[in-house]
């Protein structure tokens, strides 16, 4: 008997997922939960674990698919459990489902139906079928007025846009989606008609188009929107990390012993972080239409790095951890991140961002704000450097750190204030015990 | 007839509320023989005989008496206004009556056959009417639209004397000195304003923290305010727990608070779907787990043939709403491709002013991270409204910040539920605010806020 593998519910907010690789191939013999398919969603990676110990007898879909939550997307064969594998199934090169699959059906207010049998289906076409075929892009039958004011703004024609309104109307939000294609694909050519100095190429010269992963493209948006709506500024010090160290090499031991867990550098941070947020509440804040929202809850994005770059997690209520809860929650993190098995919820809604660039051996960077917050931190590279101390010139661990923040809330002394709290915290980590 | 023969039609439709009747009309109209089948005397169901009409008309006639106290003056008027409850009400069941009448005329039009009794499923699908002449029906399909029951709430009892449903608080043969209503939902509000209007002293006990649970909650708080300023009392985040009536006086019960005395309490916490006595368990029609038939997109219930549409059904109970699922379910049956657009259903109360809303609130695009444009306009700076004396309110319009689509339209002021139909028919084709800004409204009319309203979408209100 077959089992079916549906896509599992990914998130509060994620109806639908794309299919990423297949980590099992047709015929493969497959161990219950073990993952057989990566999907993606704009959060984050997971993957799809078989249900049932058999073998893999269909791959429904093929990597860039988009299939909803709930839907089929592999079916396993568990009376095979034991049997040698079959003459595998046709590859998943021309999966016979992919190509027409139909599109998640439209939200509905009503409940999923029963399931029945197609047969006992009266004749009837059901009205989701009307909608379902909805054609996406067609010939105008008819144009909204304020798609009619953008084309003559731009010189366009009706014909050349294609229509996707209700009736095969055209929508403004039509002519917006050519206009920036076409804008798009300007940029694009004007790089690619930039002559090469001198160079001489083997062979016909090729590009490769890919497309973007939800994962990307979730990242590209929300980076230009930071950089389109807020006014971002960044400012710079340096950290003297010898007491840290210092305190690591003391009680390192010890508390990897009682906790079980490395004592790393993020815990000072992320505490001193919130010590000088309390100081500096703008930079706990964000802007809501024309209200600021100050919260006094402190969730602290800490970056982590997973396969496929940088993810940020966060850690809810960071105030009321202990360091050795910080340094568990973020060893966590990471092991998860690595395995792709962050939830999207972990990814959501941190009210400050501490990067660090510092894993890839960045001296100095600007990071970008996460939007809506109003503030990111970039920790960096240590870096033994001469500095000058009471006169002296002495070589000291040193690290740049970076803040950038929005400066429509947030005021430059306010800033500087902020990165030297930091800064101060870290240099002498007894300023955050006491609380001074 | 024979008996155990059962008379045959092509549709059987069990209840003629909105979604019966209107399935009816629609289903005589593309050919089918139709048997509606209807356990009150006259037709029409809750909405036109104890719902949606009736209240209509005692709203009416208690704001002109409220209008006549309160604003004539102000118009130059004097007059001497009393209050005839009996009139009213006379006038309200004449006013039902040609509702009524006027369905049971429709459906001889449409040569609907009309089987006054109880309808009930049996497990052979058919449907046997039980009644004065009792007949047994069989169909290719099977409609039920039996609608709903005003919802009872745990350790209160409904005597339909001192405690009472929408139904009897309908027909309070006197104005009760004190009224308190349980559940602040647009049934609450609604028969809460008549009799505040008509002179009782109005208090709202509300287990949420808001009213108008669902409604966009600026619009909804709006409402508040304006119907505290009319002398309604809200007390929210009130659990009620109980009801003691003695001597013909209530004491409700509220956790962690002083009790309520009145001399009328109305329960309108909700409606469930009316599936007792509906053969549903015997027949093999599923329920989900909050009582409602579980149907697909189709509207196909778990027994082949069996359909089920309205408010036995997951969905917004209204009767628009009934109605569209009625038509849209015998155009599929009829073969024509038809779909009802859920998200777009709009929803009116109609206190004074109104409160209207159709698409997304605010909140459901905040949860769901949709970025979105606000405009906002009042009747206040709007010159029909000014001359009506009606410039409580406002129009907000909430259009997608990129591709500046219509995503919701919440209007609080006069005449708000029609108001709200150009929204509805500006999103249905897919409008962007600047579509409704660029339309021509006529001058001066309440209509023009809701233009200014998509123009300040883009900050270019001209009257503001």
């Amino acid at each position: 008997m077959a089992t079916d593998v549906k896509v599992p519910a990914a998130g509060e907010s994620i109806s639908e997922v794309i299919i990423g690789s297949w980590l099992k191939s047709v015929g493969d013999r497959v161990a219950a939960d073990e993952p057989i398919v990566e999907v993606e969603t704009d959060k984050a990676t997971l993957e799809v674990p078989a249900p049932v110990a058999g073998v893999l007898t269909e791959q429904l879909y093929a990597p860039g698919d988009t299939v909803a939550v709930g839907a089929v997307v592999a079916r396993i064969d568990e009376t095979q459990a034991a049997a040698a594998a079959p003459e595998p199934a046709p590859p998943a090169e021309a999966p016979p489902a992919s190509a027409e699959a139909p599109p998640a059906p439209q939200p509905q207010a009503r409940t999923a139906a029963p399931e029945r049998a197609p047969a006992e289906r009266p004749e009837v076409q059901p009205a989701a079928a009307a909608v379902a075929e909805k054609p996406v892009g067609q010939k105008a039958t008819s144009v909204m007025p304020a798609a009619q004011r953008l084309l003559a703004e731009h010189g366009l024609s009706a014909d050349e846009v294609p229509a996707t309104g209700p009736g095969g109307r055209l929508l403004k939000e039509d002519v917006l989606r050519y206009l920036e294609e076409r804008e798009r694909r300007a940029a694009r050519s004007a790089v690619v008609e930039v002559p090469l100095s001198g160079a001489v190429l083997d062979g016909p010269r090729q590009e490769e188009r890919v497309r973007m992963s939800p994962l990307r493209r979730t990242i590209a948006e929300r980076l230009v929107r930071a950089q389109q709506t807020a006014a971002l500024l960044t400012t710079f010090n340096e950290v003297d990390m010898s007491a840290v160290i210092e305190l690591r090499k003391q009680y390192r031991d010890a508390f990897e012993q009682r906790y079980g867990v490395r004592l790393g550098f993020m815990s000072f941070f992320v505490k001193a972080v919130i010590d000088a947020l309390k100081l500096i509440p703008q930079l706990n804040a964000e802007i809501d239409g024309e209200d600021i929202v100050y919260k006094n809850y402190y969730d602290i994005g800490v970056a982590v790095s997973a396969k496929k770059g940088l993810v940020v997690p966060v850690l809810r209520d960071a105030d009321r951890m202990s360091f050795a809860e910080i340094e568990k929650a973020i060893a966590d993190f990471a092991q998860r991140a690595q395995a792709n098995k962050l939830t999207p919820e972990e990814l959501q809604g941190g009210t400050f961002t501490i990067s660090n660039g510092g894993v890839f051996g960045s001296l100095l960077s600007t990071p970008i704000v996460n939007p809506p917050q109003s503030g990111v931190l970039g920790m960096h590279a240590i870096q033994e450097r001469p500095v000058a101390v009471g006169g002296q010139v002495v070589v000291r661990p040193m690290m740049y750190v970076a803040l950038t923040y929005d400066h429509r809330i947030v005021d430059g002394r306010e800033a500087v204030t902020f990165l030297k709290r930091v800064k101060e915290a870290v240099e002498n980590p007894a300023r955050m015990l006491l609380e001074v | 007839m024979a008996e155990g023969a059962a008379r045959r039609h092509d549709v059987v439709i069990v209840g003629a509320g909105p979604g019966g009747y209107v399935a009816a009309i629609r289903g005589a109209q593309l050919g089918f023989d139709v048997g509606l089948v209807e356990k009150e005397p006259t037709l029409g169901g809750t909405c036109v005989r104890v719902g949606c009409i009736p209240s209509k008309a005692l709203l009416e006639s208690s704001f002109l008496y409220a209008e006549a106290r309160s604003s004539f003056a102000a118009h130059g008027l004097t007059a001497q206004v009393e209050l005839d409850l009996a009139a009213m009400h006379a006038r309200k069941e004449k006013v039902v009556k040609q509702n009524t009448d006027g369905v049971a005329f429709l459906m001889k039009k449409n040569g609907v056959t009309v089987y006054r009794g109880t309808g009930r499923l049996t497990a052979d699908r058919e449907v046997v009417v039980e009644g004065d002449e009792p007949v047994t029906l069989a169909a290719d399909h099977v409609v039920l639209a039996t609608g709903s029951v005003p919802a009872g709430l745990p350790g209160v009892e409904v005597d339909g004397e001192v405690v009472v449903t929408s139904t009897e608080a309908l027909s309070f043969p006197a104005v009760p000195p004190r009224l308190v209503v349980i559940g602040a939902g647009y049934i609450g509000l609604e028969l809460g304003s008549v009799w505040a209007r008509l002179g009782s002293q109005v208090t709202v006990l509300e287990y949420l923290d808001r009213v108008l649970p669902g409604m966009d909650l600026e619009t909804a708080k709006e409402a508040q305010k304006a119907l505290q300023k009319q002398g309604l009392t809200f007390r929210l985040g009130a659990k009620v727990t109980g009801v003691e009536v003695q001597g013909g006086v209530a004491r409700v019960l509220v956790e962690g608070s002083e009790p309520v005395e009145a001399d009328r309490v109305l329960v309108c916490v909700g409606r469930k779907p009316n599936t007792a006595g509906l053969g549903l368990e015997e027949a093999g029609v599923e329920l989900d787990e909050r009582g409602r038939v579980k149907v697909d997109i189709g509207f196909r219930t778990s027994v082949p043939g069996v359909y089920a549409i309205g408010d036995l059904v997951p969905g917004p109970m209204l009767a628009h709403k009934a109605e569209e699922d009625g038509v849209a379910l015998m155009e599929q049956l009829a073969g024509i491709p038809s779909e009802v657009h859920y998200d777009l259903v709009p929803g009116v109360v109609y206190t004074e002013p109104e409160v209207a809303t159709v698409g997304a609130s605010e909140e459901t695009l905040k949860e769901r991270g949709v970025p979105y444009k606000k405009g906002v306009f009042p009747f206040g700076a709007n010159g029909r409204a000014r001359a009506m004396g009606h410039t409580e309110g406002r129009v907000k319009v909430l259009a997608h910040a990129e591709t500046d689509r219509v995503l919701g339209v919440h209007v609080i002021g006069p005449r708000a539920g029609e108001l709200i139909a150009q929204a509805v028919l500006a999103m249905s084709f897919g409008a962007s605010s600047e579509d409704v800004a660029r339309t021509v409204f006529a001058h001066p009319t309440l209509s023009e806020v809701v233009k200014e309203a998509a123009l300040a979408v883009d900050g270019r209100a001209i009257h503001s």
